[in-house]
């Protein structure tokens, strides 16, 4: 017995790098699906807002049990595959547009600091490459193919229209994405997310100016603009405009395929807005400055008091259920606050997660914002904004910091 | 043998078997869906050997751009499965031992080279822009002229039709 635990150990130590890359692939998965699942409830509950609805509220307390309840009907719905349809395609499509959604989540650096478990460093990244944002644009150039090709298999004329429209825009779009970025590299000199980073963090001092915002505007609204039509979210979101293409390129899949599609999207927005974080608001860098200490305490003061609502808002709620969920949650996140109060350097290692992820929840909140406001835009003005200002825009951005960076003499 | 020399068979075979798919697919996709597996594969040995930027560099222009335009033509025209026809008699007499004869010679030139036991030299991307804006800046900016000729072709070609 005890030379069988021997063995494991001894196993366990000599896969240690393969066995911790393999939990965090797993966890990394598992967290990015269940936000998934609740950005959706956000969308929903944000957009209903904006319209003076409710939105969903009848599964579990304010709704919060509907993405689950949205799950289990993807997975139990009938799965037809239409007649006529290229099987081999069919079934790959969505499966390329998950995996490489999904891919793309491992090159983003969660955290400056890294844990240390028996004497293992544990970045909070799964992938540190040193050519981080090329293999970002890599894979979103192959995630083209999902759509495209869910489009043409489906061997139908709407979804055929959308695969065509998503491919040539997000071609067309892609070119702008990338030549928007290449104002922060000329300025960071390295593909390294986390190097673009540290290049920001050289004026902590300056807090949020600091940034490469503000040098980087004219990249960062290009950015923005070209991420929302590489995602196909509104207002460009012709790929499945519903109005003209009944779904576009998903019509014809059902069920989880559906769903695949479905994550695969949220997915790409975590991403992009990842990204966007990463290059331009400088990514777990606090937006105060370095000296302001107490701001670190920021956390727990966000969170005691929003835990407090919860318990409060929980006892009154209608149902019996809500009356005991609610508070039990409540609990948790006052616990939460009042922990990282407790212990400094838990809290000192939560500051840099801590600014990214609610970065990356503000763009997300205005993709959802963008949903409830935009109309969708034509096809044609879609094409001459992208190739005819968008473009020339971000090229131009490219010139102007190239000279200034050869004026300032840097690098 | 070393994990690395597995990973490059595995890839190897991949890309092998992409390129044999993409001539005997009959579907105009499924041969550019073949022709995409082969680039990612080479994107795949590249990596292998420390060419991250080339790798990711091969992925973005061949799998991602070029691809996507053989893909979106192939849809646009909806062009069908291809028809069999009878192959030239030229081809189906000389072709088998023309191929054995031009695989030997690239055998031969490989083995008699000093390629394959070099280290990779233009490994990072630090390296690869400075040979690209120093020593190879000419053929570097001829090639750039030659794309710019191609497009306004295509652009007069285009204007010619409408």
């Amino acid at each position: 017995m005890s030379s069988l635990i021997h063995w494991i150990a001894s196993e366990l130590e000599a896969h240690a790098l393969l066995i911790i890359v393999l939990i965090k692939v797993l966890l990394i998965l598992f967290i990015v699906l269940t936000v998934n699942a609740y950005l959706t409830w956000f969308e929903r509950k944000v957009v209903a807002h904006m319209q003076s609805r409710w939105g969903p509220h009848r599964v579990g307390p304010h709704g919060l049990l509907q993405p689950l309840a949205d799950g289990a009907k993807f997975l139990l719905k009938e799965d037809p595959t239409p007649a006529g349809v290229d099987r081999f395609t069919y079934f790959l499509a969505p499966l390329m547009a998950l995996a490489l959604s999904l891919t793309s989540i491992a090159i983003i650096p969660f955290g400056p600091r890294s844990l240390y478990v028996f004497g293992y460093e544990i970045k909070l990244q799964i992938a540190d490459l040193n050519i981080g944002i090329l293999a970002l644009f890599a894979i979103t150039a192959l995630s083209v193919y999902g759509v495209a090709l869910a489009g043409w298999s489906s061997n139908s004329k709407y979804p055929l229209l959308g695969g065509l429209r998503s491919s040539a825009q997000m071609v067309s779009y892609e070119l702008a994405l990338t030549m928007s970025v290449v104002g922060v590299l000329l300025m960071a000199g390295s593909f390294d997310l986390r190097k673009i980073i540290d290049q920001q963090a050289a004026h902590a001092q300056w807090g949020i100016f600091g940034w490469n915002l503000w040098p980087q505007i004219l990249g960062f609204v290009c950015f923005g603009i070209a991420a929302i039509a590489e995602t196909n979210r509104v207002p460009f979101d012709l790929p499945e405009a519903e109005s003209e293409l009944v779904a576009g390129f998903h019509t014809e899949y059902a069920s989880f395929k559906f769903a695949m599609f479905f994550i695969a999207e949220y997915t790409s927005m975590i991403t992009v807005s990842a990204l966007c974080t990463i290059m331009f608001f400088g990514g777990w860098l606090s937006p105060f400055p370095a000296s302001w200490t107490f701001t670190h305490y920021l956390p727990s003061v966000l969170l005691i008091p929003f835990g407090l609502w919860v318990i409060w808002d929980g006892i009154r709620y209608e149902t019996i259920f809500g009356r005991i969920v609610l508070p039990g949650i409540g609990t948790v996140i006052t616990a939460l606050g009042a922990a990282l109060l407790v212990f400094p350097a838990a809290n000192e290692f939560i500051q840099g997660p801590f600014w990214l992820l609610g970065k990356i929840l503000f763009f997300l909140f205005v993709y959802v914002w963008l949903r409830g406001t935009l109309p969708r835009f034509r096809y044609d003005q879609l094409m001459s904004f992208g190739w005819k200002l968008l473009l020339p825009v971000s090229i131009a951005n490219v010139v102007i910091t190239a000279f200034i960076l050869l004026l300032r003499g840097s690098k | 043998m070393t994990p690395q020399l597995v990973i490059f068979f595995v890839l190897a075979a991949v890309a092998v078997l992409g390129a044999a798919s993409l001539i005997f697919q009959r579907h105009p996709i499924h041969s550019a869906l073949s022709l995409i597996v082969v680039m990612v594969a080479l994107a795949g040995l590249y990596l292998l050997m420390g060419a991250d930027f080339v790798a990711a560099v091969q992925i973005i222009v061949y799998g991602g751009a070029i691809m996507v335009l053989f893909i979106f033509v192939i849809m646009l025209l909806n062009a069908g499965i291809e028809e069999r026809t009878n192959a030239s008699r030229l081809a189906r007499f000389a072709g088998v031992p023309l191929t054995v004869v031009l695989l030997g010679i690239l055998a031969v030139a490989i083995a008699r080279s000093q390629v394959a036991s070099q280290p990779a030299q233009l490994a990072d991307t630090h390296k690869i822009s400075m040979q690209l804006f120093t020593e190879f800046v000419y053929p570097f900016e001829l090639t750039s002229f030659l794309i710019l000729v191609a497009i306004l072709g295509a652009l007069v070609l285009a204007q010619r039709e409408s």
